[in-house]
């Protein structure tokens, strides 16, 4: 019988949880467990049913592992667009809970619950499945190898879904250890190491058995962000719990250390989940859907190993004027200026790809989606070596501004790259001959670029407006403003803001819409027989 | 390499590698890129010779800046005071009612009394000074301790029923209906009479009962009008103003067993001057005496 060790394991597994349930020390702990309970009970039926028992003569139909290990991508793709409206639908609400605070449900889905699963669901469980079904595709392709370890691609991708369930439902239920962007209870965070690990291994096993005789640089960019996002993982969330039944924990480190680890991690975060690794979506997807070779190689090499090596020294640049140490400040800003042509090396060599393909832009709307996305990270990236500034951070810092530059890289640069790659695989992906409609691209693409625009432009002023009251004197040297003035004060830019996201939702609504005809297998509704259809840019 | 090949659109080599398709060119670094790179390296170093940056056994290089966030504030708050010295020490000297009828001395006192209203008073009191139930409003002419300048200092300084300030204004109302000094019908009646006294709908016969009542429990403390006494912080009854509401309900609720407001003595906190801004502030606001 095939998969009945996976049933079994499972299996014992809901009734480990069942029983961590029963003899729980808190109630949290207990509805918690108790909805693992119910997850894994639900996944034992299901692959109860896909157990495969061995015909007459004893043998097993053979499973075709000769080609390329697609499955599991597909699966991480629709997980991908699943998450992603998830987290913008999440985004929306707590944007209007801002603008309008009688939209707080307490207690489930108020501001400080949503608020952890929204950046949590566009990071880790958008962004996260994006990275992990774009790799597995990047990497066998570019090594010319199938994926390695056999199922263990299928741990991975089901191992990190049940993360993010157990991540969003103690959100709502009110665990946190109070950790930006690693909010989870020890607990999660154990499950989410052992699903990483398996995760490296898949990856590392695959680069290892390549038949191409260097490693491209997409895998370099892959390997860089899955074995950092381990060691700061593993650091940062290093805690005692206070019982092996309960939630709670205590953190390893106290006060400023501790301040600095969370900020560690929380910029690598940023550095090598958000930009290393969707440089590795990058450097495959775009040189494909331009039909163009890489610019640089030389480039590739150098921003590579600057930007890995810089990145990680600049998280002090979020603690300025704080407890922690000047040095510490000084070292934070500096290195967070060196990074700035590092980063941009990236862009550059994305941009130049199109040298000789330029034209393709005008007919070619998931081709504008990249080069929108570049120039978003170009702006971030040069965003946010200026707000590492002391003197700007003064001014920027605990502001909306930082709401809006995070926006800028997340919502044009991660957002924009996962559309645009989602797009070329699909077709691939589902063998179709192309996507439903690019008409529909087109418009997510125009209405997403409005979103964010209109996020980002009036955070800017949200945020430059606040800081300057917040700073500003009367002629009798006199603070001017109480804290709740400059927030009335930029209420209107909150529901503006609301709106963006709002446009930048039903893009994704559209592209969902599109995929799913795309899968279906619906027509193109303009086929020409030997050109892919044309839209215009307007 | 052998294999490599001329890109036809650029007409650059590559670099003889293929992947999935994918080539690579074998461009030099765009010289402005490098450039630029270089120059935020010696930016950086530069800034790390002029500021604290490398971390050695006991301390940090201290830059030849010598110059550490602490030093900048310090230096920020010694140059806003300095230009502030010679008011807040003319208001140290003079009376409040010299602040107050000196054009340059109110205007100081009333910004810097704002100032600090905001950051101290406005969680209780409201942004506006405008109160809510069970904090005082401020910007009109009921007063419980006494709307005059000196009035108004003592209640900052001192506070009301903190526990922290032996001189803190302290007043206590009987709970007549929970310690049972009176009956519930009883309380009743009262609850007309004020009605009455304050000008709102009542039971006039009800009231007249509640008249009785309210001589032999209330008017001791709150005057035989029942127009409150400021000097031991009665409120005044005869009028539409009432700190826990003046609803039948809410005034059943406050004479049955009473809340009693706290406010902190703010003299552990503020030094004398602030005390004084905020005392011409507030009197400034419309309810003065």
């Amino acid at each position: 019988m095939r998969n009945i060790s996976e049933v079994m394991l499972v299996g014992l597994a809901a009734f480990f949880a069942l029983l961590a349930s029963a003899f729980a020390v808190d109630s949290l702990f207990q509805t918690h467990m108790a909805i693992l309970c119910f997850i894994l009970a639900g996944s034992t039926i299901i692959l109860l049913r896909r157990v495969e028992f061995a015909s007459p003569d004893g043998s097993f139909p053979e499973p075709d592992t000769s080609g390329y290990m697609d499955e599991v991508i597909r699966y991480g793709a629709i997980a991908t667009l699943f998450w992603g409206i998830v987290g913008f639908l999440v985004g929306v609400v707590i944007a209007a809970q801002l603008a309008w605070p009688e939209l707080n449900l307490e207690p489930y889905l108020n501001f400080g619950r949503l608020r952890p699963l929204h950046t949590s669901a566009v990071i880790f469980a958008f962004g996260g499945n994006a990275l992990l079904c774009t790799s597995f595709y990047v990497a066998q392709r570019t090594c010319r190898a199938r994926l390695f370890g056999g199922d263990l691609a299928w741990f991975v991708f089901w191992g990190y879904q049940l993360f993010i369930v157990m991540a969003a439902t103690g959100y709502l239920l009110g665990i946190t250890q109070s950790k930006e962007y690693a909010e989870p209870e020890w607990y999660v965070d154990l499950w989410l190491t052992v699903v990483w690990v398996a995760y490296l291994i898949v990856f590392m096993g695959t680069i290892v058995r390549r038949k191409e005789p260097h490693i491209y640089v997409a895998n370099w960019f892959y390997l860089s962000f899955i074995i950092t996002v381990a060691m700061l993982h593993v650091v940062n969330n290093a805690a005692v719990p206070v019982s092996f039944l309960g939630t709670k924990s205590y953190v390893a480190f106290a006060g400023v250390q501790d301040a600095l680890t969370q900020w560690w991690y929380g910029h690598n975060a940023v550095g090598f989940f958000l930009t290393a690794g969707f440089l590795g979506m990058m450097y495959y997807f775009v040189p494909k859907q331009a039909g163009r070779p890489v610019y640089s190689y030389r480039l590739s090499i150098i921003h590579f190993w600057a930007l890995i090596f810089l990145y990680i020294w600049a998280g002090p640049h979020h603690l300025h004027y704080t407890a922690l140490p000047d040095w510490a400040q000084t070292l934070g800003m500096v290195f967070s200026i060196m990074l700035w042509m590092p980063s941009w090396g990236g862009m550059i060599n994305g941009l130049m790809t199109l040298q000789g393909a330029w034209d393709k832009l005008r007919t070619d709307p998931i081709l504008r989606m990249f080069v929108i996305s570049l120039a978003f990270y170009g702006m971030s990236t040069f965003e946010g070596p200026m707000m590492s500034i002391k003197s700007v951070n003064s001014l920027s810092h605990y502001t909306d501004w930082t709401i809006g530059h995070v926006h800028s890289g997340a919502l044009g640069w991660n957002g924009m790259i996962v559309f645009a790659s989602l797009y070329y695989l699909v077709p691939k992906l589902w063998n179709k001959q192309s996507l439903y409609s690019l008409k529909l691209v087109n418009w997510h693409l125009w209405l997403a670029t409005l979103g964010i625009v209109i996020y980002a432009a009036v955070m800017w002023v949200a945020g430059i407006t606040q800081g300057l009251m917040w700073r500003e004197y009367d002629d009798q040297g006199f603070l001017v403003n109480s804290f709740i003035e400059t927030v009335s004060a930029i209420h209107p830019e909150y529901v503006m803001r609301t709106f963006g996201g709002l446009l930048y939702l039903s893009g994704a609504l559209i592209m969902a819409y599109n995929i799913w005809r795309t899968i279906r297998g619906d027509v193109p509704e303009t086929v020409q027989q030997d050109q892919p259809s044309a839209v215009p840019a307007e | 390499m052998a294999d490599r090949e001329i890109d036809e659109a650029t007409g650059v080599e590559t670099m003889g590698h293929e992947w999935d398709g994918i080539k690579e060119l074998n461009n030099p670094l765009p010289r402005w890129w490098l450039w630029t790179f270089y120059a935020t390296i010696l930016f950086s170093i530069a800034y790390m010779i002029y500021y604290p940056a490398i971390p050695l056994l006991e301390a940090s290089t201290p830059g030849i800046s010598g110059q550490t966030n602490r030093t900048a504030l310090k230096a920020e708050i010694a140059e806003a005071d300095a230009a502030k010295a010679g008011l807040v020490k003319r208001i140290a000297e003079s009376n409040l009612e010299t602040i107050r009828s000196t054009d340059e001395l109110a205007r100081f006192a009333v910004a810097g009394g704002a100032s600090a209203y905001k950051v101290y008073c406005s969680q209780c009191h409201g942004s506006g000074a405008q109160g809510g139930p069970g904090y005082p409003n401020l910007n009109d002419d009921d007063w419980i301790w006494g709307g005059d300048l000196e009035a108004i200092y003592t209640s900052i300084k001192h506070g009301i029923r903190n526990g922290e300030d032996d001189d803190a204004r302290d007043s206590l109302m009987p709970a007549f209906g929970s310690d049972e000094v009176l009956e519930l019908d009883e309380i009743r009646q009262v609850v007309q009479y004020v009605l009455q006294v304050s000008g709102q709908e009542h039971d006039a016969e009800r009231a007249a009962l509640g008249a009785e009542i309210f001589g032999d429990n209330c008017a001791a403390c709150h005057g035989d009008n029942a127009a409150g006494d400021q000097d031991i912080g009665a409120p005044n009854l005869a009028d539409a103003i009432s700190l826990y509401g003046n609803s039948a309900e809410r005034l059943e609720a406050q004479i049955y067993n009473p809340q009693h407001g706290v406010m902190p003595a703010w003299q552990t906190r503020l030094s004398d001057e602030t005390i004084k801004q905020l005392a011409v502030f507030v009197h400034s606001r419309g309810g003065g005496e």
